[in-house]
């Protein structure tokens, strides 16, 4: 029964109808190989014995007969979901020791549908970062290397963990957030499927926020079809998230037809940065020949305020997070400073929250209390959620035009050596997220998808941006171009 | 209706060493709004539960918490929009007050600094028959409550309950329309009046569902007049805001000892620094809170864990239309309806109860005077005694309709109802029974009262030679009668037989 | 727009940060790269353009005035690092 860590949801949930595993099995699998991948530190708390308890469970439920999907299929979960009982610290100091009485809405779904938690994932503390080395846990490390190089490489951030641990086969998938492309930008690092779905579409309820009107969660797979089948699991309409969209949730597994005939992607000319990568270039070029050849129209778009995004994004993103992370303050839980003779409240809180937040959480929250402050709210805040408006009006004008997705790439670059950024001024880290960040700022649907290798072995991924609400549409264009693609390597086990 | 016009008070002026002064006094009261649960979470409102008790994981900012919001305290604060004539908008948002405080435990509070849910209103706050205030209102927006630091039970540390944090509150901002410590004492009575009407806040002050903070700048006569024509604050005073006042004694106290404060500052050559003082009861005093060089710095931004409010004008209406009568309107009803004085009006108008009662008396003896001389003088002093809301009156409105209509029926005198009243109220038994079981039915009989007469008049002949010269002295005969019928005789009776046998 | 350290000191302090004097230079020279990124958002025309409110668009969802939660002080400080008699303890706050 070996490998059976290495399996898709859909490989697995046939094995387990078809009474070839248990989940138990499965769940045993994945616990050896995170037992034996400490090297990557994707896991950074592990529940073993919910784990089996969720197995057993579903394993009653599956041979019964009619169980969902996901039923016994054994996930990691990034740890800025809330699990009850279970650690959850969002990969900060701040937060040390801090076990909610409560379960996230979007494990919840997932554990109502039978899935098995594993663990929980490293991150970037609070999802800030694209590298995972601003965890209180340490880096997270990709699974993939450059060649014959042993350096250690990142598995992109903010879901570094959960995109390491997919790719890695540490389980069959991963939860994942993304607030400016922390699900596609690690899931492109380590050749992996991520999606953010369609702001709205998961309950961000019991999810550690970090910028509210930007964060989504969404699943990080081996494949499309798992993407889908996990995804529908995850979403759905939540009375407790008042951003939560009261829409039906497609069956998006059955959308997967792989027929794209007609499909209008266009091509934004905006996102031929200078300097970009000629693998990159060449990549995207590929990937749309592949769309063409599927049957699909390759149109040139114009997105003009693609430019604008990432400052937008980072004046927008840091003032909600300012606001959102002012409540880490040492009174109702997690980490308090030890306080010297004659220190109150105010020396508490500041204490506090210089040992509890890393320093890239500090450098956000106060650019975001910076922008927010009296005399400049207008000249940084307003006039990025100005520019914000024209950024999803952009959007807006290409569907209008009757393109039904939008075709870039994923990444500027392939995963980058750890500690190789950290000399660079923090805007040099902000550009990873330069193709990923304007679906946040749109609210959009956006899935990457694993396309190729570059010259030193290391995966590349193309990103598509789909219609608001058209999740289904977009899997079933990331489905085709999967199957043009072929991508079917494997980091080779070095851990 | 009655169409009642008002002349407003005079400002109030305070003499300062070297000139008089003026007040200008803006408020935001901050009303609680009546719901069972909180505004953005199901946790209960219930005063005085233990600690920490009605807390919600989102009261208590738990890490990825999120607001849901309370459709009933929107109702409430478009309730009280109507009942404070003002504007409602159909469309408002919810911003964050960004500051850390160890019972605000988001860090922020959410409220609506750039779109209330309610505009521009006013209030008429009554200083007296025919005189009144007509105070702007500027806004009301809805607010999260903080919870509570308990200061004492530890030398070293505050503890911090959050059961009121997140309830919902009004904040009701008026414009600095009011001119005196009296007339702010009487915004707030009025305001709470109102509120109360609607049903919208219990304005509980000692528990601090009605709190107010208070804006206190001084002008030289003069002055507001300028301002009020052009809207040009440059023409008042620097104002320092006195914070969270619950009591409408303290409100007039700190008032009085602020506007002295600024005007001593003033007179010396110095500036008002606007800044929030708070107010020592103990030692009638107010104090600076916080300097200039600390001042907040809120950085509101629109609440991104919510959508913009927007409410449907056919709700809206729908609320307007089952909108209580309001004290005004009722008060102008009374007078017009029953002929009651405007003092009395307004007595009775204060709150519903009392208005209720008195309706239910005239109901019951159809007399609205009397019906109001017997609630203000009688019932009111006798519950006063006794420390007895009119609520929970032991006498019912049909006892003392039934009193009063004995003495429209001429059955007992007005005196003899008096009796009548204190047996009611403290037996609970019926009037007409009391009447007739004691024996107090007035004698009418005039046979019975003029052989009364006839004998006084024998036993007495030196008073009757004297009243024949000294006709006043009539009164003195009737006394007598009264005396020997032991007061049952019927006084108009009494006062015919006597002028007649008397030959006056 | 250029900080300083005295700018970079008061932004530490209104967000609760304690920083130390010697790493306030540094900080203001991190907070000008940042805000310099920023700037680029001034060549936009942003005349007559409305700032997003939701980014999708939808009605407000309510809850009915009814009592849901609450009654559970245990699990509402079980993760306090200080709670004392059902309260959060806090050094003593002087008003």
């Amino acid at each position: 029964m070996g490998d059976l860590n290495k399996l898709t949801i859909a490989e697995a949930r046939d094995k387990l109808r078809a009474g070839d595993v248990t989940s138990l099995e499965l769940t045993e699998a994945c616990l050896n190989a995170i037992d034996g991948a400490g090297a990557l530190n994707a896991f950074v708390h592990h529940t073993p014995e919910i784990a089996r308890e969720q197995a057993m469970a579903a394993d009653e439920r599956i041979a019964k007969g009619d169980a969902p999907a996901m039923c016994g299929i054994p996930l990691g979960i990034k740890d800025l979901f809330c699990t009850k009982g279970v650690p959850s610290q969002a990969a900060s100091k701040i937060l040390d020791g801090f076990k909610p009485e409560y379960e996230s809405t979007v494990t919840q779904n997932l554990f109502d549908a039978g899935s098995v938690m594993l663990g929980k994932l490293n991150m970037d503390e609070f999802a800030m970062g694209s590298s995972n080395e601003t965890s209180v846990y340490g880096n997270a490390v990709n699974p993939w290397r450059r060649g014959n190089d042993d350096a250690a490489l990142t598995p992109g951030g903010s879901s570094g963990g959960s995109a390491s641990a997919v790719a890695a086969d540490l389980c069959l998938a991963a939860t994942g957030t993304d607030t400016g492309g922390s699900i596609r930008q690690p899931a492109a690092f380590t050749g992996i499927t991520g999606i953010k779905p369609t702001y709205g579409r998961c309950s961000r309820w019991g999810i550690v926020a970090f910028a509210s009107s930007l964060d989504q969660a969404g699943p990080m797979t081996k494949s499309v079809r798992d993407a889908a089948i996990m995804l529908e699991a995850m979403c759905g309409h939540d009375p407790k998230d008042s951003t939560s969209a009261d829409l039906p949730v497609p069956d998006f597994e059955a959308l997967l037809t792989g027929d794209i005939k007609g499909k209008k992607i266009g091509i934004p000319k905006e996102y031929r940065m200078d300097g970009m990568p000629d693998e990159i270039e060449k990549l995207w070029t590929d990937g749309a020949e592949m769309l063409r050849d599927a049957g699909a129209e390759i149109v040139d778009i114009s997105l003009p305020h693609t430019k604008y995004a990432l400052p937008a994004y980072y004046v927008i993103a840091p003032a909600e997070a300012s606001s959102n992370l002012a409540r880490y303050d040492g009174v109702r839980y997690g980490h308090r400073a030890r306080l010297a003779q004659g220190d109150g409240i105010t020396e508490m809180y500041e204490k506090t929250r210089a040992e509890g937040f890393g320093h890239e959480v500090q450098r956000r929250v106060m650019v975001g209390t910076y922008v927010l402050s009296a005399g400049f709210y207008d000249a940084y805040y307003n006039r990025a959620r100005k520019v914000r408006t024209l950024i999803k009006r952009d959007f807006e004008e290409v569907f209008a035009q009757g393109i039904d997705a939008i075709l870039t790439p994923a990444t500027p670059s392939a995963a980058f050596g750890l500690g190789e950024m950290s000399e660079a001024d923090p805007v040099a880290m902000y550009l990873n997220d330069v193709f990923t960040v304007t679906v946040n700022l749109a609210g959009l649907p956006g899935v990457a998808v694993p396309a190729g290798l570059d010259k030193q072995g290391l995966p590349l991924g193309l990103q598509l941006i789909g219609r608001p609400w058209e999740e289904g549409d977009l899997l079933n264009l990331a489905y085709a171009l999967e199957g043009a693609a072929g991508f079917v390597e494997k980091p080779g086990k070095w851990w | 209706m009655l169409d009642l016009t008002y002349e407003p008070p005079k400002p109030k002026v305070i003499s300062g060493a070297k000139h008089d002064w003026e007040l200008v006094i803006g408020m935001e009261v901050h009303a609680q709004v009546s719901s069972n649960s909180k505004l953005f979470s199901g946790a209960s409102t219930q005063f005085g539960a233990e600690p920490n008790s009605n807390v919600a994981f989102v009261d208590a900012a738990m890490p990825g918490m999120l607001p849901v919001i309370n459709e009933f305290c929107v109702e409430q604060a478009v309730r009280t929009g109507l009942g404070l004539k003002a504007q409602i908008h159909l469309k408002s948002a919810f911003d964050r007050k960004n500051y850390f405080y160890p019972d605000l435990p988001q860090g922020y509070q959410i409220s609506q600094l750039y779109e209330p849910i309610v505009g521009e209103g006013e209030i008429l706050v009554d200083m007296g028959p025919g005189v009144a205030r007509k105070v702007r209102i500027e806004r009301i927006h809805l607010e999260q409550d903080a919870g509570k630091s308990i200061h004492d039970m530890d030398p070293n540390m505050s503890f911090v309950d959050l059961n009121r944090t997140g309830v919902a509150l009004m904040e009701i901002v008026s414009r600095p329309d009011i001119r005196g410590p009296e007339e702010a004492a009487a915004y707030v009575t009025k305001l709470r009046q109102i509120l109360r009407y609607l049903g919208t806040c219990d304005g509980n002050m000692q528990n601090g569902n009605l709190r107010a903070d208070v804006n206190v700048s001084i002008c030289r006569p003069g002055q507001y007049e300028k301002y009020m024509e052009t809207q040009d604050f440059s023409h008042l005073g620097t104002r320092c805001e006195i914070k969270n006042m619950n009591s409408m004694r303290f409100i007039q106290a700190a008032i009085e000892y602020e506007a002295r404060r600024q005007i001593k500052i003033v007179e010396n050559g110095g500036t008002v620094e606007q800044e929030t003082r708070l107010y020592d009861p103990d030692k009638n005093e107010t104090r600076s809170m916080r300097s200039k060089e600390e001042a907040h710095d809120y950085r509101y931004f629109p609440c991104p864990d919510l959508l913009p409010l927007e409410i449907e004008q056919a709700w809206v209406d729908d609320i307007a239309a089952n909108l209580p009568e309001l004290p005004d309107e009722k008060k102008a009803r009374f007078m017009g309806d029953y002929g009651l004085t405007e003092y009395d009006a307004s007595v009775l108008t204060a709150d519903t109860d009392s208005a209720g009662y008195f309706e239910d008396v005239v109901a019951a003896c159809d007399d609205g005077k009397l019906a109001a001389n017997w609630v203000i003088n009688e019932l009111f002093g006798r519950l006063k005694t006794d420390e007895k809301e009119i609520s929970s009156s032991p006498l019912s409105p049909a006892q003392l309709g039934g009193i009063i209509g004995l003495i429209k029926a001429d059955t007992i005198s007005g005196k003899i109802a008096k009796d009548v009243f204190e047996i009611a109220y403290t037996s609970g038994r019926d009037p007409k029974e009391i009447v007739e079981t004691e024996g107090l039915k007035q004698v009418t009989d005039t046979g019975a009262i003029e052989a009364a007469l006839d004998q006084i008049i024998a036993d007495n002949p030196a008073q009757v030679e004297k009243a024949k010269v000294n006709p006043k002295l009539a009164g003195w005969f009737v006394g007598q009668v009264m005396k020997a019928t032991g007061g049952k005789a019927n006084p108009k009776a009494v006062n015919q037989l006597v002028q007649q046998k008397l030959g006056l | 727009m250029s900080i300083d350290k005295d700018t970079a000191a008061k932004v530490a302090k209104l967000a609760r940060i304690k920083v130390e004097e010697d790493q306030l230079e540094a900080l203001a020279g991190e907070f000008n790269a940042v805000l310099g990124f920023i700037e680029q958002l001034n060549e936009v025309d942003v005349e007559g353009v409305e700032p997003m409110v939701s980014v999708t668009p939808m009605r407000l969802k309510r809850r009915q005035d009814v009592v849901t939660d609450g009654g559970m002080q245990d699990k509402i400080l079980s993760n306090a690092p200080d709670a004392r008699e059902g309260f959060f303890a806090v050094p003593k706050v002087v008003e």
